[in-house]
């Protein structure tokens, strides 16, 4: 078998299905070890912060569920547009079990956003670059839902689902540059690739701890996702029943 | 350790309820997606006659 047959073979369906199934409760387990230790450093070991006291503690989970909630729609927009641009069925799968996922960080990064900045700048929501392109996002994540949900023909649904996706992507780096393009209240990136972080290294160590939990928590959610879409889809086909089938009962497992 | 005492933790040095109104909402989100999509996918396996697993 040559290099490019089995590089592609996990990208049918009826092999992605027990793939994944084996690699979730990894990824629960990783999700689970990195979150506990990310909030025994940032709840317990890290300082009171000089200026914002205690309320800085947001940071644990507002930065990592805004980083998730941009590299999700990424991840959405290029797997919606591979699915589209070489019809592969399992890429357009992958898109749409993305999608709530991602909605649900950027609502997370917007409610602990505003909860961080009622008691440091005074007010729950301002309409400055940041937060106005953050909730751009939650919007186009529910557009995209919405959209794919309501064509009833799904290779259609998933071919306007992937447009959208990706025009939309267009807002992902004016999320990111909007502290740098425009004056907002929301202060600028605390930690770059370019320059050294601006903040206690037990803090970032619990920050980038947290950002890897969410990682894999959204591996692991959006595996199971894919893999119930994936039967929901194809429930004519062989693949399915016979995976369906030859899976034991094993009680306990949430796979 | 920067807590002299539970209540000391709790109260987040007067912020508590920022603090803990997000920590909340968090995991109250990361614990109910999982239950969701796992009863989606055993949904679909017994529309497709197999066991939920």
């Amino acid at each position: 078998m040559s290099t490019t047959l089995r590089f592609f073979r996990f990208a049918s369906p009826a092999a992605f299905y027990p793939l994944a199934g084996k690699l979730v409760p990894w990824f629960a387990a990783i999700a689970a070890i990195l979150a506990a230790t990310a909030l025994y450093l940032g709840m317990l070991r890290a300082p009171t912060d000089a200026t914002q006291g205690d309320a800085y503690r947001i940071i644990f989970i507002h930065v990592p569920a805004a980083w998730m909630s941009m590299l999700l729609y990424v991840v959405m927009a290029f797997w919606a547009a591979i699915g589209w641009a070489f019809n592969a069925r399992l890429a357009s799968i992958v898109a749409r079990a993305i999608a709530p996922t991602g909605a649900m960080f950027t609502f997370l990064a917007l409610w602990t956003g505003a909860l961080w900045g009622k008691p440091t700048w005074g007010t729950w929501w301002v309409w400055d670059a940041r937060l106005t392109s953050e909730l751009i996002l939650l919007f186009l994540y529910a557009g995209y839902i919405a959209l794919v949900s309501a064509i009833d023909d799904t290779r259609r649904a998933d071919r306007a689902g992937a447009l959208l996706a990706i025009v939309g992507s267009v807002n992902v780096p004016i999320i990111y540059f909007s502290v740098i393009w425009w004056n907002t209240l929301h202060q600028g990136a605390s930690v770059s690739v370019t320059a050294a972080p601006k903040m206690a290294s037990v803090m970032l160590l619990a920050m980038l701890l947290m950002t890897l939990a969410f990682w894999a928590y959204a591996f692991a959610v959006i595996f199971v996702r894919t893999r119930a879409i994936a039967l929901e889809r194809d429930n004519h086909a062989a693949w399915a029943t016979d995976a369906v089938a030859r899976a034991p009962v094993r009680q306990g497992a949430s796979s | 350790m920067n807590w002299n005492s539970a209540a000391d933790f709790f109260a987040m040095g007067g912020y508590g309820t920022y603090v803990w109104g997000s920590y909340a909402v968090t995991l109250a989100c990361m614990a109910v997606e999982p239950v969701l999509v796992v009863l989606r996918h055993q949904r679909a396996r017994r529309e497709l006659g197999g066991a939920p697993r």
